[in-house]
């Protein structure tokens, strides 16, 4: 139930309430309400019929880059 | 590109290089604590998480991963799920529920059962669906059973905005939404005080990523700061279960004041704001009871006053609740990390997800579930 997967929003219809996201190839309407600042293009995570964050490219790259690094140290 | 980035979260072998890594960190907490460390998953899609992408039986010799009381079907009380089946008997009304929910047994029968017998049950993936029901059908009540944590509650409180902004007044809610921070302060208080029941102490607490979406990384700070036990957010990618593993050991030997978090991508300092407004707006917190864990003060999200309209606790008066009788299941304890399935006598022999004897094999989140299908010995 909990089960929140990464999708892409492909459309926003009118008013801003629902919106289209697209998550490995298919396509369904969750609502947008809770994350008002999404566009066209960000990934979203679902809960429940809802999108309920946007995935904070920025973060993600940091949790890598600092893996890697943590990574590197131990190899060298 | 962000997509990019994603994908990386799943690579096997970054996953397996880190493996090599979290288990160099686990054998250096072993040597600081002098045991073995005990680390407990809040949340039931972790437990899911960590044995089908095979980590528990991984990093078994070096760490033991209990799993805890998350998943919001399995804590759902014996007698709110007779009251729920007590709701489908009402004439006319249409129930709407998660699929789990209607598994799960009463004293008496499934949600399952009562459809069966006539009542009129039907599956949604969303409380919007729910509502999509009670427009379809003007002239009949339809009640949504509300069920799950802090993640879910928004979406229940902004369907039922919707409702009323459409003035769809046959829409009733039936909130069994629960509330993690105090049932964690309740699971570390009993904890503290019934080591006998359990061999050792937990020392770290993997917390739940979605829930925290939505509440916010520092409002979990109390758990460090009060228990004095070392806690970290964390995702469900293999790489996301290893690196709140490694920011666990590192809080704990570098003994961090605060909660960490291995999510940053999704989980913010304060949460989702818009979210929260939308659970204060329409609910308040109450008392409530968990299976297992029992009463717990201010754990449970009902209906406000101002929404009694729509508040099937309210608005319906329930015919007589069957006597609760004993059940030998003991999901009570496995929800508080005391047993786990595998020492239940009845796993895998009359209780399996066919014939689930109690809540935690019905969901799929449930321990016993996932132990069936991921940590059963053939
Ligand atoms: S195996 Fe079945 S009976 Fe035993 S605790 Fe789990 S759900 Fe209950």
């Amino acid at each position: 139930m909990c089960l929140a997967a990464p999708s892409q929003i492909t459309h926003i219809e009118e008013g801003g309430f629902m919106a289209e996201v697209e998550s490995f190839g298919n396509k369904r309407r969750v609502a947008l309400i809770m994350v008002p600042t999404a566009k066209v293009g960000d990934y979203v995570l679902v809960h429940a019929g809802y999108a309920i964050q946007i995935l904070d490219e920025e973060e993600a790259k940091e949790s890598l880059r600092l893996w890697e690094e943590i990574l590197c140290s131990q190899n060298s | 590109m962000l997509s990019e980035q994603l994908k990386r979260f799943r690579e096997p072998q970054l996953a397996k290089e880190t493996i090599v890594k979290v288990k160099k960190s686990l054998q250096a907490l072993q040597t600081y604590q002098g045991h073995k460390a005990i680390f407990m998953e809040f949340c039931g899609t972790h437990t899911a998480a960590f044995s089908r992408t095979g980590l528990r039986q991984e990093l078994k010799e070096y760490v033991t991963l209990l799993s805890g009381p998350g998943c919001p079907v399995c804590v759902t009380s014996a007698q709110d799920v007779d009251r729920i089946i007590a709701f489908s008997q009402i004439p006319q009304a249409i129930i709407a529920t998660f699929g789990d929910m209607v598994k799960v047994r009463g004293s008496e029968m499934t949600l399952q059962e009562a459809k069966a017998c006539g009542s009129d049950v039907r599956i949604v993936y969303s409380s919007l669906e729910a509502l999509e029901i009670a427009r379809e059908n003007r002239e009949r009540p339809v009640i949504f059973i509300a069920v799950g944590f802090e993640t879910t509650t928004p979406t229940a409180a902004l369907t039922l905005t919707k409702a009323i902004e459409e003035g769809i007044d046959n829409l009733f809610l039936y909130s069994l939404h629960k509330a993690t921070a105090p049932a964690l302060k309740a699971l570390l208080h009993s904890e503290l005080t019934t080591t006998d029941k359990r061999s050792t102490n937990i020392d770290g607490i993997i917390l739940p990523g979605h829930v925290a979406i939505i509440t916010g990384r520092k409002c979990w700070d109390f758990v460090v700061q009060e228990s004095k036990i070392q806690a970290t957010i964390s995702g469900f990618e293999a790489l996301d279960l290893l690196l709140a593993l490694e920011d666990l050991t590192q809080g704990i030997m570098n003994q961090h004041d605060q909660v960490g978090n291995a999510y940053g991508r999704a989980v913010s300092e304060a949460g989702n704001i818009v979210a929260q407004q939308a659970m204060e707006q329409i609910f308040e917190l109450q008392g409530g009871d968990w299976r297992g864990l029992g009463s717990i003060p201010q754990s449970s999200y009902k209906l406000k006053k101002e929404y009694a309209a729509h508040d099937a606790e309210k608005a319906f008066t329930l015919p007589a609740l069957p006597e609760s009788k004993g059940s030998s299941c003991q999901c009570g304890d496995i929800l508080k990390g005391i047993k786990t399935p595998l020492q239940c006598p009845l796993f895998a022999k009359s209780c399996d997800p066919v014939h689930p004897q109690g809540p935690c094999m019905v969901s799929h989140e449930g321990t016993c579930a996932t132990y069936y299908k991921y940590e059963r010995k053939l």
